[in-house]
């Protein structure tokens, strides 16, 4: 084996923008994806509080495909499956405008919005009922309620969960390079294959991996005390 | 509709057995011998990792929490590639998928499961270790008889949750072509060319009915060891450590 040394990878000006246009990538899934994730979670949970068996089972069946099919199968059914259904004119457009990341972050965000709304339900599953009855004794409307006494208890009830699974969305994010998206994975094999440096460029995308994920750990910490000592004043 | 079932009639086996007895063994069958030998191999490294993890000795915990970070910190797909790439350099030989999977899945759900047995371990309340100390047991003795058989058993449910997790991991073997069911979709997906949706839909369909059926059993244990614990140990507390810790959290909440 040859000597480790980072500077055969990062001499080369084509290895180090491969791995910076994959680390854009793996920022631009990861963000998306959590955006759209929330988003969807938010409307789920709405659903889900709705008074409507209906509504409520459907809900639980979106969350329980989504946590039972493995991420990469959900993957790998929207790219190649459901794009394939697709009217030929987009077809066309997505092939154009990286629509391996677009349904990248489709997959993993609808995965996602099955997980985050879990967790807000849990934290607003751990909210005392006789705050909701304060709150109502207080004068507040429903929606005062909620807004004022309900969900600042239940968000940060559900905070560290909520962190846990904005980690395994960094991490899953590497899961789109089974269907081409340009990711740090992604990157990382494409470099390898071409310098020969697989020790360098495999710890250089580690490393860039833990980091991230350590960082993310550490806010969700910060965040979680922060408002521990909100709610303690 | 009718494709979908044309399609599981010609490829059934395949689906089930992959190529065998012509080629290696495939498609469920491995997927389920794949996640089956990785839990349980990891399962005794887990224990190790958790018992060095809440131990005294400080050059003990220190690099197992290292560790345990660093294997959450960083995705599956990366530790793959690393066992692909060191395995064969480390054992001087050509290494199969399937072996390199497997080690993989034993580091990777040893960390995850450690923090289950952590879990269970710093749950049960102090008086059972000293209780176990006044009777006179050492630390070994305080372990094997006292501590882990209850904490174990507490933590069945989440064990089996890991297990979920484990079927849903395998699927990442087919970066490095390790031949199970994901793998055998692929392959039926390029002999028709032109039905990606159904086979793809056949394949989720299939992973959704094992994991869900594999869930539903979590919570009826669940139920079972909460029923018989009712008034002893500290349910809340378990889970609330749980969750804290762990990416998938368990509970009635899973549905």
């Amino acid at each position: 084996m040859q000597p480790f040394d980072l500077a055969a990878v990062f001499s080369n000006p084509d290895f180090v923008s491969m791995i910076l246009t994959g680390i854009r990538f793996t920022f631009l899934v990861f963000a998306g994806s959590w955006l759209l994730g929330m988003a969807l979670a938010a409307a789920l949970l709405t659903i889900r509080l709705m008074p409507s068996a209906i509504a409520q089972h459907a809900v639980a069946a979106y969350v329980s495909y989504h946590r039972n099919v493995p991420t990469l199968v959900q993957l790998m059914l929207w790219y190649f499956g459901i794009s394939n259904l697709l009217p030929d004119d987009l077809q066309a457009w997505l092939a154009d405008h990286n629509g391996e990341a677009i349904f990248a972050i489709i997959a993993l965000g609808l995965c996602q919005a099955a997980f985050f709304s879990e967790d807000l339900r849990s934290g607003l599953r751990a909210v005392a009922p006789g705050q909701a009855e304060a709150a109502r004794a207080l004068g507040h409307s429903y929606l005062g309620s909620m807004r004022w006494v309900i969900l600042p208890q239940a968000v940060r009830n559900a905070i560290p969960a909520l962190v846990n699974h904005s980690v395994s969305l960094f991490k899953n994010s590497s899961l789109a390079m089974a269907i081409g998206v340009a990711e740090l994975t992604h990157a990382v094999r494409e470099v390898e294959s071409r310098s020969f440096r697989t020790f360098e460029v495999y710890a250089v995308g580690t490393l860039f991996y833990l980091v991230v994920s350590l960082l993310l750990m550490a806010a969700g910490a910060v965040l979680a005390r922060r408002f521990r000592l909100a709610a303690a004043r | 509709m009718l494709s979908v079932l044309q399609i599981v009639r010609d490829n059934w086996l395949l689906l089930l057995i992959g190529q065998y007895p012509y080629g290696p063994l495939g498609g469920i069958a491995a997927t389920l011998i794949l996640s089956v030998f990785g839990i349980l191999l990891a399962f005794p490294l887990s224990v190790a990792l958790a018992l060095a993890r809440t131990s005294p000795l400080r050059w003990l915990r220190w690099p197992v929490t290292g560790l345990v970070y660093v294997t959450r910190g960083v995705p599956l797909l990366m530790i793959i590639l690393w066992t692909y790439f060191l395995l064969p350099a480390l054992l001087g030989h050509p290494v199969s998928g399937f072996t390199t999977m497997l080690c993989t899945l034993i580091l990777y759900e040893g960390c995850y499961l450690s923090e289950v047995v952590r879990a269970g371990i710093e749950a049960l309340p102090k008086g059972q270790t000293e209780a176990a100390k006044a009777l006179g047991h050492g630390y070994f003795g305080r372990m094997r008889w006292i501590i882990l058989p209850q904490a174990l058993f507490n933590m069945l449910p989440s064990m089996l949750s890991q297990f979920i997790s484990t079927i849903q991991d395998t699927t990442l073997g087919y970066v490095i072509n390790v031949q199970e069911l994901t793998f055998a979709a692929n392959q039926i997906n390029n002999q028709l060319l032109t039905q990606p949706f159904q086979v793809f839909f056949i394949l989720a369909i299939t992973y959704f009915v094992v994991c869900f059926t594999l869930t539903q059993f979590t919570h009826w244990l669940e139920r079972l060891i909460a029923a018989r614990r009712r008034g002893g140990a500290l349910p809340a507390s378990a889970r609330a450590a749980l969750e804290d810790d762990l990416p998938l959290p368990t509970g009635e909440e899973l549905l």
